[in-house]
């Protein structure tokens, strides 16, 4: 759905990206000064890359060896801009309508249904100048929609706000993520983010996308350290909620062969919920420890484990079929005589999973591609 | 004869000088929008050049304009003989030559706030409205010009008073014909040069300072309803 293979400046360093992504929400995961906004401009035609090929959608909106350059009013590429870039002189209605009034775009989404997906029904009569950060973004979001895009970018909408705004912001990106129904870009540097909305991970890192793939593949690659960040590191199981603990504030989330305790009400029993954990979390055992405060513990199978130069070895385990990523001391690795193959107990600490790092499932990645 | 009843004479010169000022505007502002944009917005060769040609007229002897635009413009001038027989414009000793005096006169006036309130408006604003599907000129007209529409009444009105007060370049370019070029400020002079002309001048100049009064008032209404549109300058 998105292809993109382009090479050009990005200042003193070169910027190469080839990737492609079937649908659903791909993210571009990268640092700061990686050249994510550089790469998302170049798809949406603000500026243009010396060589290389884009196709959204099956439409090929930039091809240097056939002269094709669309301007960026013909791509039909959705833009939600980091700064939001309301226009201050119109009011939050007409800054909606603007593609349709000013871009003659015919939104193929319905107006109400926009503005209650993004919770803007209080909003339309206001200047830009009046709304908090958040909103504005939720404006932002929604002027794009209504440009009747075939992508929707996203270049980092929730960078500027504050933590608080970012959990006011959440919800309504998880809901856009499910029902928007077009491709998305997310652009991020939040790894966070990244493993709660997205389908497909594309890392940049120095101008070059050394890889991406699926965004559960992707978080368990231990080549990938630097690109995301070592303490962030972690990977995501998918699970079903099979039970609520009310007396003790529990869920019980079903994860195939074992049932994980997590704490607060993620959703009601039968949803689908996604959650990360970070490597640094998890620890591994010989058998099952007693007398322990850590509530989850189960038997998996240890189906890698790459030590690196320092004191950590980062481990793989393979839980009915999903993998969990541990990351725990070489000196462990060799005192337990840990190989590839072993089983071994997980020991995963309740508290751990906290409770901005649950979302619903996404459309999982074999529908997607039907 | 009662001191606030304007005689003939007067009214002739008051509503010729808001006559040339007003088709003076009507021509210079268009253009001095668009030469505006280009130089707050676009680095082109000869960038330079034609920034120090917009300012010219400022810095230039009024005189020096006047006799310039007399060679060009006058009968036997180039651009002058070229008008009047094409198009049967003429220029030379006719209000029109008033008007376009006062139009080039003012015209660096109105250039430098347009220009100023131009590079203010951020750029990135435009980008957004193309990603919306508007074209480069449908953003212009409905993102970059409303935001700068204060600057443009100022440039608006800095230009109407120049072209209202105009005098060097239009007396010279069109000499001081009553009520074909004689404005305000050339029926003033003209009472000054005359013997017992006294209050004649005294009347001319508390029309004049009615005139400038009464426009500056209506800008600042204006402005206050703008800048109450427009709302907060944050984006």
């Amino acid at each position: 759905m998105l292809s993109v293979d382009i090479s050009g400046k990005l200042g003193e360093m070169d910027l190469n990206a080839s990737f492609e992504s079937v649908g659903g929400v791909t993210s571009l995961f990268g640092q700061s000064g990686a050249g994510k906004t550089t790469l998302t401009n170049m798809i949406a035609g603000l500026i243009k890359p010396e060589k290389g090929r884009i196709s959204v959608n099956g439409t090929v909106v930039f091809d240097s060896s056939n002269g094709v350059d669309l301007p960026v009013q013909k791509r039909r590429i959705g833009h939600v801009f980091q700064d939001a870039r309301l226009f201050p002189h119109l009011s939050v209605k007409s800054n909606l309508t603007y593609a349709r009034w000013a871009g003659r775009r015919v939104p193929s989404r319905d107006f109400g249904e926009v503005v209650e997906l993004l919770g803007l029904q209080n909003l339309l009569e206001r200047k830009p100048a009046t709304l908090s950060g958040g909103e504005r973004q939720r404006v932002a979001i929604g002027r794009a929609l209504l440009s009747d895009p075939r992508l929707l970018i996203m270049d980092e909408p929730l960078a500027n706000l504050d933590q608080a705004r970012r959990n006011d912001i959440l919800p309504y990106l998880d809901r856009l993520c499910v029902e928007a129904g077009l491709p998305i870009l997310y652009v991020s540097h939040s790894i966070e983010e990244v493993a709660r909305l997205s389908n497909t991970l594309v890392i940049l890192s120095d101008g070059q996308t050394p890889a991406y793939g699926p965004v559960a593949e992707m978080l368990t690659r231990t080549d990938l350290g630097r690109a995301t960040g070592r303490h962030e590191a972690g990977a995501l199981i998918e699970g079903t909620i099979a039970g609520i603990d009310h007396e003790w504030g529990l869920c019980l989330v079903d994860i195939g062969s074992a049932v994980l305790q997590i704490p607060g009400k993620v959703g009601d029993i039968g949803d689908a919920v996604r959650l990360r954990i970070r490597a640094r979390d998890v620890a591994l055992a010989l058998s099952p420890p007693k007398g322990l405060s850590i509530r989850n513990c189960f038997e998996a199978t240890i189906s890698s484990i790459s030590e690196e130069t320092g004191p950590y070895a980062e481990i793989l385990c393979s839980v009915s079929g999903q993998t969990l990523r541990a990351r725990i001391t070489r000196a462990s690795v060799a005192d337990l005589g840990l190989s590839a193959g072993k089983r071994v107990s997980v020991l995963i600490k309740s508290v751990a999973i906290d409770r901005r790092q649950r979302a619903p499932a996404l459309v999982s990645q074999a529908e997607l591609t039907l | 004869m009662d001191f606030f009843d304007l005689q003939p004479a007067e009214w002739q010169a008051l509503i010729l000088t808001l006559k040339v000022a007003s088709v003076a505007l009507a021509f210079a502002l268009p253009i001095a929008i668009l030469v505006a944009y280009l130089l707050a917005r676009f680095r082109f060769p000869g960038h330079g050049i034609v920034n120090a040609l917009v300012h010219l007229p400022l810095v230039l002897p009024p005189v020096v304009t006047g006799y310039v635009l007399l060679l060009a413009f006058g009968k036997k001038g180039p651009i002058g003989s070229f008008l009047d027989n094409t198009f049967g414009v003429s220029f030379a000793f006719n209000w029109t030559g008033a008007a376009l005096a006062a139009g080039v006169m003012a015209f660096p006036l109105m250039v430098r706030p347009i220009r100023l309130s131009f590079e203010a408006v951020d750029p990135k604003l435009e980008d957004a409205a193309k990603s919306l599907g508007a074209r480069r000129f449908t953003a212009f007209l409905t993102i970059s010009l409303p935001l700068a529409l204060p600057g443009i009444l100022g440039g608006a009105i800095l230009g109407f008073a120049k072209a209202m007060g105009e005098f060097g370049a239009t007396i010279t370019f069109v000499s001081n014909i009553p009520g074909e070029t004689r404005t305000l400020a050339l029926a003033l002079y003209t009472a000054t040069q005359t013997p017992s002309g006294d209050i004649a001048a005294f009347r001319l100049t508390l029309i004049a300072a009615f005139v400038a009064f009464a426009a500056l008032i209506a800008s600042e209404l204006l402005a206050r309803r703008l800048r109450n549109r427009i709302g907060g300058a944050d984006a």
